[in-house]
């Protein structure tokens, strides 16, 4: 298991060096750093005193080692706007992005595996193909426009949920509901298709000559075997989970990691950026690693080689 | 890598079966329908005159399809016959409702606050949107599938090299490269086809790849490789017809994909910038105007629902049409097709 992992990490770990080192060069690619970190406005005069703070007259070598060792500091300089760390700034927005996104996993994963298992039950029949027109539909459906009309419907005409704020429950609802329809929507397909297949193999006809009912076919035989391609999946659907989550907080002023991208975006504030997109990569590069070791314990064929 | 890795968010997993059921009732096959091509009809012909026939069989798809033909010619046509209308202000006709005719046809879907028609402005972005994803799907599906089966065909560290260079690109969300890129660069509309096209390579890649590498050794390539063919000829007449279908359902697909990354980044304000307009920079503008004027977020948004939803049914139509193995389901009544299924897959 140790090798297992360390392979996996080291393998992993390249994209995330791409990405830190991608982020450093495009930085420097513009030619004066200093245009980009500092307002449009900016004198010539401070553009100068910020070369010279930030060690942008040096040679490009030792600004990259800097750069590198700063990465490994969460030393990222401070914000433009609010004058604190830009690291602090990103791993303080953090844990409400992982409580959204994890809350919406939660809930597209098992829906999905109840509505995709029903659908599988009767290949063709009403509810497959009703579960699959609405799930194709739902994975093709735009959130941003999802979100407003949810705050349309619920917030504006009905009145019945807030539009945004940090207070009561109600908040939860309509991003929670805005980001899971496209995870759902895909992973009733992926689970559909699994099902479909496992439900059609000789262990499930065993069971069901011994005489067990659908229930317990379905949880007890058939959905162990179909969890792996979902799990997969659903993996990469969590990594997709960023792009709705910088559009759903901005909606709904949630204060994740992707309101504070997009804000810091729109002030010129490219530390804070820098800062919130690596801590994002180190995240990414953390779940695919999760991935890897729950794919491992469900699959015993994937656990036999790993142990050997 | 999983198998399933590459279908990740452009083309869903469909588990082999029409996403897009027809309508029930429909399609019973008609005598002269089902007639054969004429003899003197070439090969090719007639390959097409077979899926106009499998195209129109199938209701759903070809609802579909007549949607996207619309939405093309809109973008082609629909600015010039439009004209002035888009930006010309109307300052008695502010915020009028849709649905209402007094104002003439040009208000049937409303105006904005400024007294503009949503349907001139509609018809104008129609223009923007599709003339950035139209690019980045044909610049991706290029440079990916050239890329993919030239790595696929060699084999060894080409293969490798690709595989990395795609895993490195996929295991990033796409959005967040496009916020770095057009944080450094200005957010012009080329830049964000660029960017685009960079995001959705992978996908490209690694189907052609894949492709490309269990055909190339197969018998008729071993073949025209015996005969002296150049490696560049044989990847060309030997290589690419096989793949092509698979790659052009796969770009369908993805088409979905690129328009709503469009449309978000649009929405969030680092897209097409105004005074150009495109789908997602209207549902944006029209955002803080809810309260009092739905239509001017909701009618965009679903410009964009409506062509991501025919692109996916004719991407699933498109699977199993070009799959032989599997194009017999579309050319039976819909009835028979369920039989002869249940037979097939469910239990017993």
């Amino acid at each position: 298991m140790i090798t297992f992992l360390r392979r996996r990490a080291l393998t992993s770990v390249i994209p995330l060096a791409v990405v830190v080192l991608g982020v450093f060069c495009l930085a420097r690619l513009t030619g004066n750093p200093a245009s980009l970190y500092l307002p449009l406005n900016a004198t010539d005069r401070m553009r100068q005193e910020f070369a010279e703070r930030n060690g942008f007259d040096q040679p490009v070598l030792s600004q990259m080692f800097d750069y590198l060792g700063g990465v490994l500091r969460l030393d990222f300089g401070e914000s433009l706007r609010t004058g604190q760390a830009a690291g602090g700034m990103a791993l303080d927005a953090f844990p409400a992005t992982l409580q959204l996104a994890g809350f919406t996993m939660l809930i597209a994963v098992l829906g999905s595996a109840v509505v995709g298992s029903w659908a599988a039950l009767k290949p063709n029949g009403l509810a497959d193909r009703v579960c699959s027109t609405m799930s194709m539909v739902a994975a093709s459906v735009p959130d941003f426009w999802l979100a407003i009309v949810g705050v349309w419907i619920f917030a504006v005409t009905l009145g019945w949920l807030p539009t945004s704020g940090v207070t009561g429950h109600g908040i939860w609802i309509l991003p929670i509901a805005t980001l899971a329809v496209r995870p759902f929507g895909v992973l009733v397909q992926v689970v559909r298709g699994a099902m479909v297949s496992a439900l059609s193999s000789p262990y499930v006809k065993l069971a069901r000559s011994k005489g067990a009912d659908d229930y317990r076919i379905v949880t007890r035989h058939a959905l162990r075997n179909a969890a792996a391609p979902a799990l997969t999946v659903a993996g990469d659907l969590t990594v997709g989970l960023v792009n709705g989550a910088v559009v759903v907080e901005t909606i709904f002023g949630w204060p994740g990691i992707g309101k504070l991208m997009i804000d810091s975006i729109l002030q010129r504030d490219f530390a804070v950026l820098q800062a919130a997109v690596l801590l994002t990569a180190v995240a990414i590069f953390v779940l695919n690693i999760l991935i890897d070791v729950c794919y491992a314990l469900l699959d015993a064929r994937v656990r036999q080689t790993v142990k050997t | 890598m999983s198998p399933m890795a590459h279908d990740r968010q452009g083309a869903p997993p469909t588990g082999g079966d029409p996403a897009a059921e027809p309508i029930p009732g429909q399609t019973r096959v008609r005598a002269d329908e089902a007639a054969p091509a004429p003899p003197q009809a070439t090969g090719r012909a007639a390959a097409r005159t077979s899926m106009w026939r499998l195209l129109l069989r199938d209701r759903v798809a070809t609802v579909a399809a007549g949607v996207l033909v619309l939405i093309a010619s809109t973008a082609v046509v629909g600015p010039w016959l439009v004209g002035d209308l888009a930006t010309e202000q109307n300052l008695d006709a502010v915020n009028t409702a849709p649905f209402h005719s007094e104002n003439g046809w040009a208000y049937i879907l409303g105006s904005d606050s400024l007294g503009r028609s949503m349907l001139a402005r509609l018809v104008v972005a129609t223009r923007t949107t599709i003339s950035v994803a139209v690019p980045a799907v044909l610049i991706s599906l290029f440079i990916g599938s050239v890329w993919g089966m030239w790595a696929g065909y060699h084999r060894r560290w080409r293969e490798t090299l690709s595989m990395r260079i795609a895993d490195i690109i996929l295991s990033f969300p796409s959005l967040l490269l496009a916020v770095v890129v057009l944080y450094v660069f200005s957010p012009s509309a080329a830049n964000i086809v660029a960017i685009l096209a960079i995001a959705r390579l992978p996908i490209y890649l690694r189907t052609a790849r894949a492709e490309s590498a269990e055909l190339q050794s197969r018998l008729f390539v071993d073949a025209a490789r015996t005969f002296g063919t150049r490696s560049g000829a044989v990847i060309r007449r030997h290589v690419l017809p096989t793949v092509l279908p698979t790659l052009l359902t796969v770009a369908t697909a993805d088409f979905c994909f690129v328009m709503l990354s469009e449309s978000s980044l649009s929405f969030l304000g680092i897209g097409i910038q105004p005074p150009d307009i495109s789908w997602g920079l209207m549902t944006a503008q029209g955002r803080q105007y809810l309260q009092t004027s739905w239509w001017m977020s909701i009618f965009p948004g679903l410009a964009i629902v409506i062509t991501t939803v025919s692109a996916s049914v004719l991407a699933a139509w498109f699977r199993i049409a070009t799959d032989p193995a599997q194009r017999w389901r579309l050319s039976l009544p819909r009835r028979k097709r369920s039989v002869r299924k249940a037979g097939q897959e469910v239990r017993r």
